[in-house]
């Protein structure tokens, strides 16, 4: 029993005393345990005041648990958590604190275990209170977290989804296997397939069997972790059987643990940007007017036959000259010649649909045949055989029926032991064969001919060494006047003394010297010599011959020329109105503006033009006004219906020609005379002059100068 | 491999978080099994590893009060973890009660966690970030709204640059942070050592290296090295307890057997 305000056994300063040393001793055996934000010094305060709630408790009357509890609890809240604690704490409120209090009874001790009994349950509450609470604040927070991942993840699977199933991009999802688990509408789309068709297919499978390559191989890397994507692009085979490029990116997708679980193909339909790609492609090996593969590509092919071959590959080529081409030009105009063209490749090119055979236009009027892995030449000569039966027929074109021929080179040998320059020099070769034979044929070439005969290119690679080593010279023919027989003029021509080919005649050489540009130095060298020589030209009369030069359209878009002349007739002193230039009558029908100003500037400097080859180029008459012209020379062709008389058409039309010039106030030359009776004819007919081998063949200049100053008889009757 | 912001992170509560198992360390109850397991198997290797959470926890304390009281009021917090006894601002706005505080974490449990204790609170905030990542992070709208950066700052990195790996350049991280801070802010590290004790170094590493958060224990010399071409503050780079106590040590445990360096730098 107990008793209200009985003095406690221990009070005043020695109870607190006691409990400031108890203090002590709690605060150094829980601190270490535990974390608790404060000092040392208020850490010990606070466990004082925890100390004196409690000894207050034990010494109360009556007896109170409840601060005791509330003990327990504020360790808690003071994060005193330590595992040590409460044992700790237990063994620090024992029985040496009832006797430093001098109250070790049975009483207080029972008080004091109680007490403790209290502490311990309020620290267990409290502490199961915090776990509970800490847990629970965590626990929402893991679920906040994962709520907030599901929905970016389920944010992210819309994004995906609208990619896959609404985007352009095609998207196949494989095992890793390559066999399809899903794809979306814009690779059915694509493909041609349905969903459900694709799915167990491997999508890989469906790349064109010639673009397959090394695809499978690359598929494996990846897998294998040696890649972290690869790139294609590839040619799938619809469903329809159509073709569609496709440019794929395949990925590998790995699971948490980086195992690979998923082949993901992703790609955009790049058809159009091939095609695209071909077009160009195309434009830069084929061309524009008959779509046919040009030189380039001709001359690929043929590196690739000689690339590729084996033993005992044979290789053919066909070089096709179209004739004719020129005057529908010129008649009908530029677009009736291009659309003849594009009708001539048509018939050509299905002369030419073998394998291995491939047709290409290789110049304005020219077309190539190469024929790969040929048996003989019997092969390539059905195909010029075919090409030129195939021209038999005229084209209709705008109400005209044009008729057109060719020559054919062709030629056809073993791959090994030849090149592709042989091949062509030698298709050349046997072109230029065929066209000196005759129009409409072919020619294959032959070894043991080809020796003593030039080929263009022949000749043009040894044109410019042949300046060098003074090979060129000129003869003159002489030009007769038809009234006296005087002569009043030489046509300067140019000779070719080949070391290899003999004398060659200007009709041989000058296409390729036109071709190649040599022209320019060769005209001015024959220029200059023609001028030099022509000074030394005398006669009894006043009028001593004039010197006649062929000119080309090429030489008068030269920016020197004019100047070239001038210094031609300063350096050899011969008076301008004895030099002529002959132009012939195609040149001057296709010039431009700049080579008729070169002529207008020529004329004013008082050198004759004259337009040469009258009669042959469908010459508009009307035109002739707008030249700047002296003289006429009548194509040899023109006066030859003339020779032995008896045709009064021609003599006619001779007249009217002879009739018109002069109206126009032009001096007219006929050329080709062979005969006294032509001669005769064209004087009766008003002609000027002449010129031909009745009259004089072309001979030195110094033999011009002797038949300046002692002419021959050359006509009957003649007055001379 | 990259992961692209879009694509969110599982939660996945199976797998250790260093968050919750520092927690754990420090007798909190923010932890799930998997973190506990976590905390048993390390503690089994490193008996001492709580009493070295808590004395890492007061280093935190006692550098937060150094610069609060250098006058430094503006805090980064990088891999604050749970918030728990002791939180940065606590500390800070004792001294200096408009302290503002910014903390940083990638686990975004602890985030949301931290987030709903800071709730309301205008001079402290969270944001989910990766500190591996400087210029995110200090670029942050949520960190720029209470962080000037013209302006002194202290940027804490105590006990997390032992989970950046060599491969993430954790020199160059400092360095990022360190050219954002204007003159006068400080750096405080601390950082796990298996000087000493390389044999339980090496088992610590094994274990954390299964975990989504491997440890790199680094030297004396590493650690200094972190700090290269700042201005260490006294006592320089030492073991946790050294680093300024503010009593006598309550046990007799060595400073090394901490098996972690403390620093504060200026910059």
């Amino acid at each position: 029993m107990t008793r209200l305000g009985h003095d406690p056994p221990s009070a005043g300063p020695r109870r607190q005393a006691v409990v400031a040393a108890t203090a002590r001793e709690w605060a150094r055996v829980v601190a270490s345990g535990s974390f608790a934000q404060m000092s040392a010094k208020d850490l010990e305060g606070h466990l004082r005041a925890l100390a004196t709630t409690l000894v207050d408790a034990v010494l109360s009357e009556p007896f109170l648990a409840r601060p005791a509890r509330d003990v327990g609890a504020a360790l808690v809240a003071a994060h005193f958590t330590g595992s040590e604690t409460i044992s700790r704490t237990l063994e620090t409120f024992d029985d040496r604190l009832l006797r430093a209090l001098s109250i070790d009874t049975e009483k207080y001790r029972r008080r004091l275990a109680r007490a403790n009994g209290a502490l311990a349950a309020g620290y267990a509450d409290a502490l199961r209170e915090r776990a509970l609470s800490e847990h629970e604040a965590i626990l929402r927070a893991a679920l906040r977290a994962r709520e907030d991942a599901e929905q970016a993840l389920r944010a992210s699977q819309a994004r995906f989804h609208a990619v896959f199933r609404d985007g352009a991009t095609a998207i196949a999802i494989g095992d890793i296997d390559g066999r399809v688990l899903d794809v979306n509408p814009a690779l059915t789309d694509m493909l041609g397939y349905s969903a459900g068709e694709l799915r167990g297919q491997r999508v890989a499978d469906f790349v064109h069997p010639e673009d397959v390559g090394d695809m499978w191989e690359r598929i494996a890397s990846l897998i294998h972790g040696n890649h972290e994507h690869i790139r294609m692009e590839k040619r799938f085979i619809r469903r329809d059987g159509g073709v569609v490029w496709g440019r794929v990116a395949l990925s590998l997708v790995r699971d948490d643990e980086g195992t690979p679980s998923y082949l993901v193909a992703m790609g955009d339909d790049i058809t159009e940007r091939r095609h695209l790609q071909v077009s160009l492609q195309r434009q830069a090996l084929h061309d524009a007017l008959t779509r046919l593969p040009n030189r380039a590509q001709l001359m690929a092919r043929l590196a690739d036959a000689f690339d590729s071959a084996t033993d005992g590959d044979r290789v053919g080529l066909c070089l096709i000259d179209l004739d004719g081409c020129h005057a529908v030009n010129d008649s009908l105009g530029r677009d009736v010649g291009d659309r003849l063209l594009v009708a001539v490749a048509d018939r050509l090119s299905r002369c030419v649909s073998g394998p291995g055979q491939m047709l290409a236009r290789v110049g304005g009027d020219e077309f190539g045949v190469v024929v790969t892995r040929t048996t003989g030449s019997t092969e390539v000569i059905e195909i010029a055989e075919h090409m030129l039966a195939a021209l038999d027929t005229p084209f209709s074109l705008e109400r005209h029926q044009l008729s057109i021929s060719a020559s054919i080179g062709v030629t056809e040998r073993p791959v090994l032991g030849t090149s592709a320059t042989d091949l062509l020099t030698s298709a050349a070769v046997a072109l230029e064969w065929a066209k000196a034979a005759g129009t409409g044929r072919w020619q294959l070439f032959e070894e043991d001919r080809a020796d003593g005969q030039p080929s263009r290119f022949a000749l043009s690679s040894t044109m410019s060494t042949a300046m060098l080593y003074d090979e060129f010279f000129v003869v003159y023919q002489p030009v007769i006047s038809l009234d006296d027989g005087a002569v009043i003029g030489a046509e300067a021509l140019v000779r070719w003394h080949h070391p290899q080919f003999g004398v060659l005649r200007p009709g041989r050489f000058i296409t390729v010297a036109d071709e190649t540009g040599l022209i320019v130095p060769l005209g001015r060298w024959v220029l200059e010599r023609a001028c030099r020589e022509a000074k030394r030209w005398s006669t009894r009369s006043a009028r001593p011959p004039i010197v006649s030069v062929n000119l080309t359209l090429r030489q008068c878009h030269e920016r020197d020329f004019v100047h070239d002349v001038t210094r031609a007739l300063a350096d050899s002193g011969l008076p301008a109105d004895r030099l002529q230039f002959e132009i012939t009558e195609r040149a001057a029908m296709t010039a431009t503006q700049e080579p008729l100003d070169v002529l207008r500037q020529l004329r004013q400097m008082g050198v004759r033009i004259a337009l040469d080859d009258f009669g042959t180029g469908h010459s508009n008459l009307a035109y002739l006004r707008r030249l700047p012209l002296t003289d006429l020379k009548l194509a040899g062709a023109f006066v030859e219906g003339l020779r032995f008389g008896a045709d009064p058409v021609g003599e006619q039309m001779v007249a009217s020609v002879i009739a018109l010039a002069h109206t126009l106030d032009l001096t007219v030359t006929a050329e080709g005379i062979e005969t006294a009776r032509q001669a005769q004819t064209l004087r009766e007919l008003g002609c000027d002059r002449a010129q031909g081998h009745l009259l004089s063949r072309p001979g030195s200049a110094d033999r011009v100068q002797n038949l300046a100053v002692s002419p021959e008889r050359w006509l009957p009757g003649d007055v001379g | 491999m990259e992961r692209p912001d879009w694509a969110p992170s599982g939660i996945d509560l199976d797998r250790p978080s260093a968050a919750r198992v520092y927690d754990y360390y420090l007798g909190g109850s923010h932890n799930f099994a998997a973190d506990r397991a976590m905390a048993e198997r390390a503690m089994q290797i490193l008996p001492e590893l709580p009493a070295i959470m808590r004395a890492n926890r007061a280093f935190l304390g006692r550098a937060v009060r150094y610069l609060a009281a250098s006058g430094i009021t503006q805090f980064i917090d990088l891999g604050s973890g749970i918030p728990t006894v002791g939180n940065v601002h606590e500390v800070a706005q004792e001294h200096e009660a408009g302290a503002r505080v910014v903390y940083v974490d990638h686990d975004p449990v602890a985030v949301i966690h931290t987030k709903s204790l800071m709730d309301g609170d205008p001079l402290t905030t969270v944001i989910e970030a990766d500190l591996r990542e400087p210029a995110e992070v200090l670029e942050h709208p949520e960190l720029r709204r209470l962080i000037d950066l013209e302006q002194p700052v202290a940027v804490l990195m105590v006990a997390v640059l032992h989970f950046v790996a060599d491969d993430d350049d954790p020199a160059g991280i400092v360095a990022r942070y360190r050219e954002a801070m204007a003159p006068g802010s400080h750096l405080v590290i601390s950082h796990g050592t298996a000087d000493n004790r390389p044999e339980q170094g090496a088992r610590m590493e094994a274990l954390y290296a299964r975990s989504p958060t491997p440890l790199v224990p680094r030297s004396g010399e590493q650690v200094a090295g972190l700090l290269a071409g700042l201005q260490i503050v006294d006592p320089g780079v030492v073991h946790l307890p050294s680093w300024r106590p503010d009593g006598p040590a309550t046990d007799g445990t060595p400073a090394s057997g901490y098996a972690t360096y403390a620093a504060v730098a200026r910059v």
